[in-house]
């Protein structure tokens, strides 16, 4: 009976990873949390490229430098150009009104945007292969579009420093096939290069995302094996006072 | 006297205290041969007090405003001390006190633990249940998350099914004509307050009423029937300290993979936290697939297994209200001489696995989008779930019964 019923669990969990339909394809993005030069260039193209339409007003500055391993001097310097106090948010000076007119929508927040796109790796997998599908498409009207995300209202904002290019393979794209992609003119960085640099601005997003994770996974090791050493003493307990119980 | 004696002769001569300990701990004498599903009681109890604690502490820093709510749980996260565990812990012991639950309420299927005399202590564990769906459900839309409002959103317009009463009864619940700031701030209300009075009040009503009867076991035999000299069980040990240092390990080994989950998966890849959910509520924006959370899953497949009739989702509506109605019932369906599933035929045996995965098809088949094969599934199983308990006076009649022993085994 107890087989069973763990038996069929796992059917019912399984099966779940395809219950929203078609699926799209999404590259690894393999970040790594822990690499901090990672992180402070991936601040650096969002305080750049991202924070101007968007907003990602759950971070502060200080917490990013603190946890980022830059000075609230340095961040000052380098990396705060919307507000004056290092204890502030990444906030911005566009209204939503102004968004909405521009860009037919509001630009979300993107304070926990890679959380909102997927758990678990998804998130970033999602974040960064959005990142490097911009293509170009004389129907919409920043005249690029995106295969992670449809007719998507946001122009390509990183494309000197990609280049452009187009899609090879619509029609298998819309049945779910990874997409093929040709440059048509070049950027500043190869294409090696841009693909580190949509990593870096992922890992960064990931880590605004939920800047408390590090502490988690480090936090936890020392939780699970407290409660394991606990477990034996409490077993031996439990055996003790019951050993006269047939 | 020590001082320690002196002061608790004082309590004791104004204050039952020695006496209710007795009763409920030291001389409370429990069946010997608890087995594993005889964890889960003491843990659902863990999980509520741990549920409390770190609702307490989040209610600190938590803002009941549609403007500033989905804000004020990321703050907590990352400006309050510690505010990411609490958070994490609070998530996760919403889905945690589930699992346990529903462990608990099987056992109680397994044993026959409804059946006479523990009538009472069943209908307060169900009422203990229908409290704790309401306590999530309204708990949910809380962090205002686009699953909080569309999930909220859903669910109240069920009241609206209701006929002739049904959109008033719907407004008057939202406190306006959609889910909104005047929602939010009296779901908060029955959160924090109403409902874990209700919860706190039933569950000592519950251990009330078993503490009154005694203990079931996995043989289904009355303990009290064989008493020693002293008028103790034979079978009985008291509960403290043999069940309490017992359910220690147990908490333990709960704890162990409660802890899994709260540092390495707190989302349980969308399980206990929905990614739509990290997305502020957008009145305007419908999520392309709302799902409730996954322990009312079976319950919304039974709500969409029953197609519409005239013109009205009240049918689906009521089904899915006789479905918990039913749980309420079954110490009067079961008419079996014996309690436990030990010393039950075959038939019962089959009844009840139909039943479980039936219950667990339709907690999968919520998830899904409503169609198809799928809604051909999700009325197979829900008839399945209902035939359960409505030919269970029947088949618990016929069904051929082992010889239940005079005292209690280990197995």
């Amino acid at each position: 009976m107890k087989k069973i019923i763990i038996a069929l669990v796992m059917v019912a969990m399984s099966g779940l990873v395809n219950a929203a339909g078609m699926k799209i394809h999404l590259d690894e993005a393999n970040i790594d949390l822990a690499d901090k030069a990672s992180l402070q260039r991936g601040a650096k193209l969002f305080v750049n490229y991202c924070l101007n339409c968007h907003s990602a007003n759950f971070m502060r500055y200080n917490r990013m430098g603190k946890d980022l391993g830059l000075t609230d001097k340095q961040v000052e310097d380098n990396l705060m150009f919307t507000t004056d106090k290092v204890g502030n948010p990444m906030g911005i000076a566009m209204k939503t009104t102004e968004g909405e007119k521009w860009f037919g929508t509001t630009p979300p927040d993107l304070s926990v945007i890679a959380r909102a796109k997927g758990s678990g790796d998804e998130g970033a997998n999602w974040l960064y292969t959005y990142f490097r599908s911009f293509y170009v498409d004389d129907s919409r009207p920043f005249g690029m579009n995106n295969t992670v995300f449809k007719d998507v209202g946001m122009p390509h904002v990183l494309w000197e420093l990609q280049g452009e290019q187009k899609l090879l393979n619509t029609d298998d794209v819309a049945k779910g096939a990874k997409p093929e992609f040709a440059l048509t003119s070049t950027g500043s960085m190869t294409i090696e290069e841009y693909d580190e640099a949509a990593r870096d601005l992922t890992n960064f997003l990931v880590y605004t995302g939920e800047p408390s994770k590090l502490e988690r996974l480090a936090l936890g090791p020392w939780v699970l094996l407290f409660l394991v050493l606990f477990f034996f003493v409490a077993y031996a307990m439990k055996k003790d006072y019951w050993r006269d119980i047939h | 006297m020590s001082m320690l004696e002196k002061t608790l002769g004082w309590v004791d001569d104004r204050f039952p205290l020695t006496k209710m300990w007795k009763e409920h701990l030291s001389e409370y004498y429990a069946p010997k041969n608890f087995n594993f599903w005889y964890f889960f009681g003491s843990l659902a109890l863990m999980v509520l007090v741990l549920q409390i604690l770190t609702g307490i502490w989040l209610t600190m820093s938590y803002k009941p405003d549609a403007d500033m709510a989905f804000a004020s749980v990321e703050f907590i996260m990352r400006d309050v001390e510690w505010g990411w565990l609490i958070r994490y812990l609070h998530s996760t012991g919403a889905s945690a006190f589930f699992i346990v639950v529903y462990l608990h309420m099987y056992r109680g299927l397994m044993y026959g633990s409804y059946k006479q005399p523990r009538e009472l202590i069943w209908l307060f564990g169900m009422f203990i249940y229908l409290a704790l769906m309401a306590e999530a459900f309204l708990g949910y839309l809380l962090p205002w998350g686009q699953m909080s409002f569309w999930g909220a959103q859903v669910i109240v317009n069920l009241f609206a099914a209701v006929p002739f009463v049904g959109p008033d009864l719907a407004v008057w619940i939202r406190g306006d004509f959609v889910v909104g700031d005047a929602t939010l701030n009296r779901f908060f209300a029955l959160h924090v307050i109403a409902l874990p009075i209700v919860l706190l009040g039933l569950v000592v009503a519950h251990i009330i009423a078993l503490h009154e009867v005694g203990s079931n076991n996995p043989d289904g035999v009355e303990i009290k029937k064989n008493k020693g000299a002293d008028g103790i069980p034979l079978d009985g040990i008291p509960f403290h300290p043999y069940y309490s240092v017992k359910d220690i390990v147990g908490v333990v080994v709960f704890l162990f993979f409660f802890a899994l989950v709260v540092f390495y998966m707190p989302e349980l890849g969308g399980w206990f936290l929905e990614k739509d959910n990290f997305v502020p509520a957008n009145p305007l924006q419908t999520p392309e697939h709302i799902v409730p959370l996954w322990y009312f899953t079976p319950f919304y497949a039974i709500l969409r297994a029953v197609p519409p009739m005239f013109g009205s989702q009240f049918p689906g509506v009521l089904a899915m209200g006789l479905a918990i109605v039913f749980l309420f019932l079954l110490p009067w369906l079961d008419r079996s001489p014996v309690k436990s599933i030990r010393y039950r035929g075959a038939i019962y045996k089959f009844a009840l696995a139909v039943f479980i995965i039936s219950f667990i098809a339709l907690g999968r088949l919520g998830t899904l989008p409503a169609g198809g094969i799928y809604l051909t599934l999700s009325q197979i199983f829900s008839i399945l779930y209902f035939a359960f308990f409505i030919l269970m006076p029947w088949y618990t009649v016929i069904d051929k019964t082992k010889p239940v022993p005079e005292r209690v085994t280990f197995k």
